[in-house]
């Protein structure tokens, strides 16, 4: 063995320790499958010579064919690229909301545990009360937010994405806790080390003893925390949707997808099984990524 | 430890006041006004009338004044008229609120007693195939959207097996427990299923934990069989971290009962938030909205008191 540096060190023992997490490491794949595959949604609509918006009122809930691989919707729209098209919205939506949530918990966090004193006390009461709130009911209430009435500029609230924006926006709102109270307890106990006391002699100013000494030790935590949070966010995001709340057609996702299947229940249940598919696995593939990367990025974790 | 609870008492009051005023905020960014329906309701109004009919509810005024006219009538008593269900907000609310307790708490029974064991068989013996086995079924659980498990469960028992109602809460014409139980069933099996893998993920945890210290091989050393010592040694101690979780929990089943409700038309309490903000319905969803907050709020007390009672090793000044 040659000599290497500690970080290559570090990073092989985490990629090591990753690959050993079976679960992790197929998850990672579907999500990249699942990822190319909705990226690629309009080269496969080009492909199988459909369009996802294009309505047919004549071929509905058409059973599996060449031409729709999956059959088509209640409109006669096919099943596939709709799906592939939803993929894309909800992926999209869940990743950044959860970079946007993560990005709040961080600054947040960084200011409580590094100040410390009265702004600790202030933000983590704040944070304890948005915890306790009942998160779903209020997500509801903020999506049924008239954004007339908030004097929005007309050219945003008349926007075909705005329906987007508005669900990235409010789970970043509610979904910043975690993050923030990771965050805090670890740069409390950081900035007691004697680095952080070097830097400070060194004339450092609180701003770049943060960002620079600090923030790449919470990296791994951080992480961690926002791979967990995506299933999360795309679980609300799909529930928010399915009410009719979340992301509006035509705009397709993979909860308002779902929305018209409960109707259809009675004649098409087909309808309501692949979108639901996707999602969990979706979900489920995030939650076993996040756990793979807590064992492989904590160094205290015994190698399996 | 009494300083301590007066201490979180004193915030949990503030943060449902802080709350009682943003949703009172939110309220009124809901889209349409109550004037709009009257409007809508009696096509022969001019706006002089609107303006008048405004002025006369006090709706002309600025938003902290209206808030405190209605936290005065509230704190009074007076908590409104419920325009979906036509009748005072607590009478509308009464009802929904108990058949919610009704639905968790068999929901929460349930869970505890399939999730408790299995975590327990799980963590003495970890990274068995027995652990493995029951940890991907508590990661499924745990990633499964409820209202989609609730569509699955519909299709496969009410459309294809028909043994099962879609939703509802009883036949009509037709009374006595076995009917109303039958339309429970389902409900109850959506929660149970969404919240299983969380308990046993948090069991699981908690008693692998408890059997690494150090008094769990002193209580070997000493000759406990295996049985004493992880009834009698590890699990009273394992408890303390599930028993709060259960508590802080509540609110997350909260969000998951409004889901189920709605989808099965069971009416409780999600159902009815949702519906009464769908509905315009702005007296009954705040009020609504406020005693979801309280009940989520006491949930977190809960948890905390439990933990300091049940651990005499915290002490709280």
């Amino acid at each position: 063995m040659t000599a290497r540096t500690p970080t290559q060190g570090m990073a092989a023992l985490a990629a090591r320790r990753f690959s050993r997490h079976r679960l992790a490491v197929a998850s990672a794949g579907v999500l990249g499958v699942l990822a190319l595959l909705s990226a690629a949604a309009p080269l496969i609509e080009a492909a199988l010579g459909v369009d996802s918006q294009v309505v047919d009122l004549f071929g509905r809930f058409a059973p599996p064919s060449v031409a729709h691989p999956l059959g088509t919707d209640e409109l006669g729209r096919d099943l596939l690229v709709r799906l592939l098209r939803g993929g894309r919205v909800s992926l999209l939506v869940g990743l950044t909301a959860a970079l946007a949530a993560a990005l709040i918990g961080t600054v947040v966090g960084l200011l409580a545990g590094y100040y410390g004193g009265r702004l600790d006390g202030l933000l983590m009461r704040f944070t304890d009360g948005v915890i306790s709130l009942p998160l779903l009911p209020l997500l509801i209430v903020l999506a049924a937010v008239d954004l007339d009435k908030l004097g929005l500029p007309d050219a945003l609230t008349a926007s075909e994405d705005i329906s987007l924006y508005r669900i990235v926006a409010i789970v970043a709102v509610v979904g910043w806790t975690t993050v923030a109270r990771l965050v805090r307890g670890a740069a409390l106990t950081l900035r007691e080390r004697e680095f952080v006391l070097a830097a400070h002699s060194q004339g450092a100013s609180g701003l770049r003893v943060m960002a620079v000494h600090i923030l790449p030790n919470l990296a791994s935590p951080i992480v961690v925390a926002t791979t967990l949070s995506v299933g999360n966010v795309i679980l609300l995001e799909s529930v928010l949707s399915f009410l009719g709340l979340g992301i509006q057609p035509p705009i397709p996702s993979w909860g308002n997808l779902l929305t018209n299947a409960q109707e259809l229940i009675w004649t098409a249940p087909g309808l309501a099984f692949y979108p639901g598919v996707l999602i969990f696995v979706t979900v489920i593939a995030f939650n076993f990524l996040g756990d793979g990367l807590q064992d492989a990025l904590d160094p205290r974790s015994p190698i399996r | 430890m009494s300083r301590y609870l007066a201490l979180r008492v004193v915030q949990s009051a503030l943060v449902l006041g802080v709350m009682s005023f943003v949703i009172y905020g939110l309220m009124g960014l809901m889209p349409g006004d109550p004037i709009d329906l009257m409007i809508s309701a009696d096509p022969k109004m001019t706006s002089e009338d609107a303006a008048r009919l405004r002025a006369l509810y006090g709706l002309d005024k600025p938003i902290v004044e209206r808030y405190l006219n209605w936290l005065a009538a509230a704190l009074g008593g007076d908590l409104g008229f419920s325009r979906l269900y036509a009748r005072p907000v607590l009478e509308a609310l009464a009802p929904a609120l108990g058949n919610t307790l009704w639905l968790l708490g068999l929901s929460i029974a349930l869970s505890l007693a399939i999730g408790l064991p299995s975590g327990m068989a799980a963590a003495l013996r970890p990274y068995s195939r027995l652990d493995y086995t029951v940890n991907l079924i508590a990661f499924a659980g745990n990633s499964v959207p409820v209202f989609w498990l609730a569509l699955l469960l519909i299709i496969v028992f009410a459309v294809v097996l028909g043994v099962l109602p879609a939703g509802g809460v009883g036949t009509v014409g037709e009374a006595g427990f076995g009917d109303a139980a039958r339309y429970m069933v389902l409900p109850v099996a959506t929660l149970t299923i969404a919240s299983v893998g969380g308990h046993t993920r948090y069991m699981r945890a908690a008693m692998i934990e408890v059997l690494r210290q150090d008094y769990i091989r002193t209580a070997r050393a000493k000759g406990a069989g295996p049985l004493r010592v992880v009834l009698r040694h590890a699990l009273r101690n394992a408890m303390i971290p599930v028993v709060t979780i259960v508590a802080l929990d509540f609110g997350y089943l909260f969000s998951g009962a409004l889901i189920t409700e709605t989808i099965f038309a069971y009416p409780g309490m999600g159902k009815l938030i949702f519906d009464s903000i769908m509905g315009n319905d702005f007296n009954l969803a705040l009020v609504a909205l406020l005693f979801a907050t309280t009940l989520t709020l006491a949930g977190n007390l809960l948890a905390d008191l439990a933990y300091a009672w049940l651990d005499p090793r915290i002490s709280y000044r």
